[in-house]
């Protein structure tokens, strides 16, 4: 798991039909003391995570064991929105 | 899947049981424009690729998929020749 | 997944027999600016995308192959949607005024995806 941050919002009409309903999200990796590191990944949304959220992110095979995407197409998903991180 | 170029052959005759009798060549991966872009590397073979051709290159676990039923050990594999190139700027022909 | 376009499609006759009557499309990756991200992919198309649309991109090989109704087949990459539009969260700005900030749009213009859609 991964955190990141909500970065974008993106609409598609015409996607895998298994993909209908969900909410796609723009995340951007950062590191646990809140920079921002380059690259993205697009992550279907299952906790209801607005803009600029700091999220948890799953990804891989994995992703799938979220709940709602079994046997979905589905590579990242946001399973959480954080609420607080201390660091050592 | 990424588009790459046989560029060459590796011979092995100690490798590990799943790899037996499977040929093994080696990849420049290729950009749009039919460039080489990155790394050489050695994919197994399943789909009779010669020296010099354009093909294109599964990685990852299903490298392994073509191989179902012998449990071969690949993280890059060769499945397909490739005949033509389209592009919106111009066409590619192997 | 991955913001993508298509900037090509390609055609093979001798390849993995699960590939058969699927169309193969080279996707170019993108950076949230419109720039290249890496090498395109050779990747399998379930929604009929073509030259210059937007698409979404799955790398992952589970939903790559599903999409196009296969299991356990040499397929690692699919477009699986095409993007109509793409909206950007505003950045914070730093200290005042704290007036809403403009919407950043994306430095490259997103029209293309339009263009080519019917």
């Amino acid at each position: 798991m991964t955190l990141g941050r909500v970065v974008g919002t993106i609409v598609a009409t015409r996607k895998d039909p298994r993909l209908e309903g969900y909410k796609l999200l723009i995340v951007r990796a950062v590191t646990p003391d809140g920079k921002e590191e380059p690259g993205y990944v697009v992550a279907v949304d299952t906790v209801s995570a607005g803009n600029r959220e700091l999220v948890i992110t799953v990804s891989g095979s994995s992703a799938r064991m979220a709940e709602g995407c079994k046997d979905k197409p589905v590579d990242c998903v946001i399973v959480g929105i954080v609420d607080g991180l201390s660091l050592d | 899947m990424f588009l790459g170029r046989v560029v060459g052959r590796v011979w092995a005759s100690v490798k590990n049981p799943g790899l037996t009798g499977q040929r093994m060549l080696i990849v420049q991966p290729l950009d749009a424009n039919l460039a080489s872009a990155g790394k050489q590397l050695i994919c197994a073979d399943a789909a009779g690729a010669g020296a010099g051709e354009l093909i294109y290159w599964v990685r990852g676990r299903e490298a392994s998929f073509p191989f179902t039923e012998a449990d071969v050990a690949s993280d890059a594999t060769i499945v397909g020749i490739v005949d033509e190139v389209h592009t919106g700027k111009q066409e590619a022909q192997s | 997944m991955l913001i993508a376009e298509v900037v090509g499609d390609l055609s093979a006759t001798q390849k993995h027999a699960s590939h058969e009557g699927l169309k193969l499309l080279l996707v170019q990756p993108l950076n949230l600016d419109g720039s290249p991200r890496g090498n395109p992919y050779v990747a399998v198309d379930s929604v009929n995308a073509g030259i210059g649309n937007t698409v979404l991109l799955t790398t992952d090989g589970f939903a790559a192959f599903t999409s196009v109704g296969q299991s356990m087949t040499p397929i690692d990459a699919a477009v699986i949607g095409v993007i109509d539009s793409i909206e950007f969260a505003a950045e914070p700005q730093p200290g005042p005024p704290p007036e809403p900030a403009p919407k950043r749009s994306p430095a490259r213009p997103r029209s293309s995806a339009q263009k080519s859609r019917h």
